[in-house]
């Protein structure tokens, strides 16, 4: 395997670990909030999992990326490509926006996502609104997705 | 200390949040009839009431202590580190020392009530004092525990022997509220310490106190120019309320004019307005510090509407000492 397809992997890699970790650490955040409020009031136990889910799905998106970059460049055949420098380049910078806007994000919307348990927690009546202050965050995540899909999908095999 | 996230611990507290007595509720508490009303309606909230048997008098203290102990009980299944919160605990402290000094110097057993709620158990003040080893005491406490022993020991001055451990007290709360790094809590401490100073002034200026009492009572912080505050109070209540006119407690020197009393719900209000953002703040250790304050503040307001009603005094009069509350 030459250093062009080791980049590429690279690049895969990155995004399902990133968005992951991003993800990972949202979601505890937003599991302890939720327990929180579910110690006081086991009511709310299906409105608070909603929000700290939340910042799960960079995780998802980050995978996405990872299983798209590895079936083109065949490793889930079984037959990796050889590819160039440049190639692998491309790949690797494609996949970049999912890593880094993954990671940051999923953090980000965990504080979003924590302070609308908080809100869910007072105003259980407010659970609709507060949904929407963590979704917003979601738009970035969105956004990165769009961008490495279009970006892998544009590299020339 | 003050970057650690309290994500567990704010959410649950939230939830506790909403049966913080509201101002609405305080109106109806101001309206009972007769005490039993009263206790009756705190149940209602949840208060820890207990069943017959005692006075009224006897079952408000064991209510409002129960309730105290709740608080601390929750916040301490919460937190981990409560060192965090002793600008919140030293005062029992010091209160506790103060008892156990005069408990061990006096023949008398009873009526010495110490505090669960401080940083070092009751056991163990007691046990430095009894045998004088203040080495077992956190290392701020064994000099003015020291000092206000022999005080009291040789010279029988229990004023001098108050004042030794309330400026210590004070300066400890200050110091605590800095170390944390908190800014509310650092607040807490800044606003205790000044509103104490303001107090002790106003005290001494009416008893004829003179500088040397001052300085050894008057405890330093960044609101406040002690000096300037003891000059003052060596003139008189008017020059303090001039002094203070040029701080940011300027709006204190009209309440100062009208009563002690009004002062201190002045002081116990802006505290409160001080920690109404915390409301807002997420994951920090400031509402866990502001629900603290928030309790102690209601367990107050409760105690002065419950004893207003049980010794008869008029609404009016109890309704000017009650102060706003966190929610």
């Amino acid at each position: 395997m030459g250093i062009g397809t080791a980049l590429a992997l690279a690049g895969a890699a990155s995004a399902a670990l990133f968005a992951g970790i991003g993800s990972a650490i949202g979601v505890g955040r937003g599991g302890q909030a939720a327990a929180g409020v579910v110690t006081e009031d086991p009511n709310k136990f299906s409105q608070v999992l909603i929000l700290q889910l939340l910042p799960g799905t960079q995780g998802i998106y980050g995978l996405l990326i990872a299983f798209i970059a590895l079936s083109r460049l065949g490793v889930m055949s079984g037959a990796p490509a050889d590819l160039s420098v440049g190639t692998g380049l491309m790949y690797f910078f494609a996949c970049a926006p999912m890593a880094f806007v993954g990671l940051i994000s999923a953090m980000q919307q965990a504080k979003a996502s924590v302070a609308s348990i908080g809100l869910v927690a007072k105003r259980p009546d407010q659970f609709g609104k507060s949904m929407i202050f963590p979704a917003m965050v979601e738009t970035y995540a969105i956004l990165a997705l769009l961008v490495s899909i279009l970006a892998i999908n544009g590299i020339p095999t | 200390m003050s970057d650690k996230q309290y994500y567990y611990a704010v959410a649950r507290i939230r939830s506790k949040e909403l049966s913080l007595l509201s101002a609405s509720f305080l109106e109806q508490l101001l309206g009972i009839k007769t005490p039993e009303e009263g206790l009756r309606m705190l149940q209602d909230k949840g208060w820890e009431v207990s069943e017959g048997g005692n006075s009224v008098s006897d079952r408000v203290e064991k209510m409002l202590q129960a309730e105290k102990k709740k608080t601390w009980d929750l916040i301490g299944e919460m937190v981990d580190d409560m060192s965090v919160f002793n600008v919140l605990r030293l005062n029992n402290d010091y209160h506790n020392l103060k008892a156990a000094i005069k408990q061990a110097l006096t023949t008398s057993k009873h009526g010495v009530i110490f505090s669960e709620e401080g940083t070092v158990s009751p056991s163990v003040m007691q046990e430095a004092v009894a045998s004088r080893d203040f080495s077992i005491l956190p290392e701020q406490m064994r000099e003015p525990a020291e000092e206000a022993m022999d005080i009291l020991l040789y010279t029988h001055d229990g004023q001098l022997c108050d004042v030794i451990i309330d400026k210590a007290a004070l300066e400890a709360i200050y110091e605590a509220g800095n170390r944390t790094g908190s800014d509310i809590l650092a607040l807490y401490g800044e606003l205790t310490v000044a509103s104490a100073d303001i107090k002790i002034a106003v005290r001494a200026a009416k008893t004829g106190k003179d500088m040397k009492f001052l300085k050894a009572a008057l405890a330093g912080c960044r609101t406040l120019n002690i000096d300037s505050l003891a000059t003052a109070a060596v003139e008189g209540t008017d020059a303090i309320c001039d002094y203070i006119a040029n701080t940011d407690y300027a709006e204190a020197g009209e309440e100062l004019k009208k009563s002690p009393s009004a002062f201190e719900r002045w002081c116990d209000n802006l505290i409160i307005r001080s920690i109404k953002p915390e409301i807002s703040h997420p994951y920090t250790v400031g509402p866990l510090a502001a629900y603290i304050i928030a309790r102690e503040n209601e367990i107050k307001t409760v105690r002065i509407v419950m004893s207003g009603k049980i010794n008869d005094l008029p609404e009016q009069s109890i309704r000017e000492r009650v102060r706003e509350m966190y929610v």
